[in-house]
């Protein structure tokens, strides 16, 4: 599988390490959130059949954490972004 | 006495390990400084400013630009490995965050790699056993991280007969057996 690196361009998938389900990136806050949510945020996860969103880390390249949109059917890769640029667009300050 | 307290290369020995194998010589490097620099969040343009006056160059991704005393390549967004000569930069994170100011977290790494300079007529067949970078298609100057024998390394491209590469100091044994053993099997 290649990911196509928005700065490095295509890198073979064993380059990077699998976090998991973008949604991790935006976590609730502890102190205001309720106990539901935070449950929700720690224990919940989609398990689509079809387009995913998803963290990966390019540990054998730059160490950028990279949203993928994979479809897990088809394994076709349809975007990619930098996490960073991704929480910058939500308003966050990392 | 002063010769006892010479510093040891990362195979513990006096003198850099040089090897030869059919057309190809590894060549340890032992006078080269690295420092490591990224701009602190959104000071991204201090740093350039500071850099340029330092003479320090600041490539775009996947480049190595050369340099006297500072030569660097990108590693991530907003930052860089610096080589610089030992003999005259020894005490190099120092020397650049007296020139870079608070803009730029500096840290030394000269002691965490091993360096091997590679040389031969062309790399390309040993690169092909040895990563999974398109030597030959790569331009000169090209530097990228990438995997030797588990190894996370830096790989340089110098020229197709020419490369520098920078492993992990503590597995220097295991990258130079990886290359020496690639190189083997191509001779």
């Amino acid at each position: 599988m290649i990911i196509h690196h928005p700065i490095l361009g295509p890198r073979d998938a064993q380059e990077f390490v699998y976090l998991g389900d973008a949604s991790l990136m935006d976590r609730p806050d502890g102190m205001t959130a309720g106990i539901e949510e935070f449950h929700e945020y720690l224990y919940q996860r989609g398990n689509p059949a079809g387009e995913h969103r998803e963290l990966w880390y390019h540990e054998q390249g730059d160490r950028s954490w990279l949203v993928v949109t994979r479809n897990t059917v088809t394994h076709e890769i349809t975007k990619v972004e930098l996490a960073r640029d991704v929480a910058r667009a939500k308003g966050r300050s990392k | 006495m002063a010769d006892a307290l010479k510093a040891m290369t990362a195979f513990g020995l006096r003198e850099p390990k040089q090897v030869k194998i059919g057309a190809l010589s590894i060549k340890e490097l032992t006078d080269v400084a690295l420092a490591s620099v990224a701009a602190r969040k959104g000071r991204m343009a201090d740093l350039s400013r500071a850099a340029a006056a330092a003479g320090l160059p600041l490539p775009g991704p996947s480049t190595h630009a050369p340099g006297d005393p500072y030569s660097s390549f990108w590693v991530a967004p907003e930052m860089w490995l610096v080589e610089a000569p030992f003999a005259s930069h020894e005490l190099i994170a120092d020397m650049l965050r007296a020139a870079l100011g608070d803009g730029a977290s500096v840290t030394e790494q000269t002691d965490a790699w091993v360096g091997f300079d590679l040389t031969a007529d062309d790399l390309t067949a040993l690169m092909q056993r040895l990563c999974n970078v398109d030597f030959a298609m790569a331009p000169d100057g090209h530097a990228t991280r990438t995997v030797m024998e588990h190894l996370g390394v830096y790989l340089i491209k110098r020229g197709k007969g020419a490369a520098r590469v920078y492993g992990p100091r503590s597995s220097a044994e295991s990258l130079l057996h990886a290359v020496e053993a690639a190189a083997v099997a191509l001779a």
